[in-house]
């Protein structure tokens, strides 16, 4: 049963990663017995389990994830939502309203209207049907203020960081609140644009060398260096 | 038109271009340089240079035209009007569609269909400058920004043409060459399951013309393979170059 990939090894889509009774993980398939990578990504084994990290994805709704989305549509009794993936996402109306919706009385666009930004968690999903989401939960809702910024949403986990480090370091420096959406969308709110902006630079950074090691070293240099040089500033 | 065809290939059997029978055209390949569109590529085969660009998957418009149980994908291939010498018009002609169907064919067996259903992909190709052979290098840079899109594929796909010039079977026709050589078989190849995606003949050839054809595209598919897989992973270890 032989492997062709070293673990942490860059594969391209059609790679042979192995051969024999191998579990194919993310991102792989299997034929005739053999795994063979479906995306550009990294090389993982796990125990019999061969997973590629991909470099480059979008993002596939599951039910529970928190997402942030644009609101595209206004319809009868509810608001369609770009949530970064394949498919829109349905919000209906009697869930933003906590009381009942009386389609005659009330006026959606008022509630939410098309290009309204909106944190919100996915309640149901397959792919037969469009995933449906809720606001109905704290945290989640309308955005009123902060930033906004993109990234692939493979690379989420990274900015989140293990058990949590990366994000909560970037937090500490810049005193930022960030919300991150799996949809490989993340909210920012500062007290001051340049600790937005500082934020900002460190999630772009996490996106563009997220495949490097000794990344978390890097950030909180720069992070650091950002610091030291606004006190510079200063006096 | 025989006459002029003498000179296709000297007496040391080099062409026009310099090249022996079996040699590509220099490629250059670039990945990621469109930051509206979810993958794209560029590519320079010899004077050709031609932009791929992915949307998707996501939400078939017109919407009637999505499937239940599968993606869609759409291909347009595309001259601009300044990619001839003679200017072209921009309208897609007849040329154009045919073309766009056979690269959808040629690219469709790499995906993974029936992972997404009811959304689509689009495929942009936009031909620049042309100089023989495009529909190979189109779909050797689709393949590439269908892989940078981050879409589930089973293979890349490497194209390459092979054909008949001067009563010599070459590799990698370029404009002249195709225009006045006696055949062109273009042929697209998914390198790693070897499959045959695209298969024309345009032009006279024997039975064993054809089959050393077909055999020699194949070599320079695989030899654009190597290139696009070189590609590849070199847009990502760039990242880390810059960085030490």
């Amino acid at each position: 049963m032989p492997t062709f990939f070293e673990t942490k090894q860059l594969v391209t889509p059609g790679d042979l990663i192995a051969e024999g009774s191998y579990i194919a993980g993310e991102n792989t398939y299997v034929e005739n017995d053999k795994i063979y990578a479906s995306r550009i990504g990294i090389v993982e084994y796990d125990n019999k389990k061969i997973d590629v990290v991909a470099l480059k994805a979008f993002y596939m709704p599951r039910v529970e994830d928190i997402v942030i989305g644009t609101v595209v549509d206004v319809g009868f009794n509810g608001w369609t939502v770009d949530i970064n993936a394949p498919y829109q996402a349905i919000l209906r109306a009697s869930d933003v309203l906590s009381r009942s919706f009386k389609p005659q009385k009330d006026e959606l666009s008022q509630v939410l209207n098309i290009g309204d930004l909106i944190v919100a968690k996915i309640t149901a999903y397959d792919r037969s049907h469009d995933p449906q989401i809720t606001v109905a939960e704290p945290g989640l809702g309308k955005i009123t203020r902060g930033q906004i910024i993109k990234i692939t949403p493979t690379k989420i986990p990274r900015v989140i960081g293990r058990k949590g480090s990366m994000i909560s370091m970037i937090k500490q420096e810049t005193g930022c609140q960030i919300i991150l959406g799996l949809n490989g969308i993340i909210l920012i709110t500062g007290k001051t644009l340049e600790d937005e902006e500082l934020a900002m630079m460190a999630i772009r950074k996490i996106d563009e060398e997220s495949h490097i090691s000794g990344l978390t070293d890097r950030i909180t240099q720069m992070l650091k260096d950002n610091k030291a040089k606004k006190e510079e500033n200063k006096e | 038109m025989s006459q002029k065809s003498e000179k296709l290939i000297d007496k040391k059997g080099i062409r026009l271009d310099g090249r022996k029978h079996d040699e590509l055209r220099s490629i250059k390949v670039d990945i990621g340089v469109l930051s509206n569109a979810d993958g794209s590529a560029y590519i320079e085969q010899g004077k050709n240079k031609i932009l791929a660009a992915v949307f998707g998957p996501r939400e078939m418009h017109p919407k009637h035209l999505a499937l239940s149980e599968r993606m869609v994908l759409r291909c347009r291939y595309h001259m601009a009007p300044f990619s001839v010498q003679e200017r072209k018009s921009p309208a897609p002609s007849r040329r154009e569609v045919e073309l766009s169907k056979v690269i959808r064919e040629a690219l469709e067996p790499s995906i993974f269909m029936e992972y997404y259903p009811r959304t689509g992909i689009d495929v942009f190709i936009e031909v620049l400058q042309a100089d023989g052979s495009t529909r190979c290098a189109s779909i050797t840079a689709a393949a590439l920004a269908l892989a940078d899109a981050g879409i589930p594929m089973r293979d890349l796909v490497s194209a390459c043409s092979a054909g008949k010039v001067d009563g010599t079977i070459v590799l990698d026709l370029m404009d002249t060459e195709d225009k006045m050589g006696e055949a062109d078989v273009p042929v697209a190849l998914m390198p790693n399951s070897n499959v045959i995606t695209l298969l024309q003949m345009d032009g006279n050839l024997t039975q064993e013309e054809f089959e050393k054809a077909i055999s020699l595209a194949v070599e320079g598919c695989k030899k654009v393979y190597a290139i696009q897989k070189e590609v590849l992973k070199a847009k990502y270890v760039s990242v880390k170059e810059a960085e030490e």
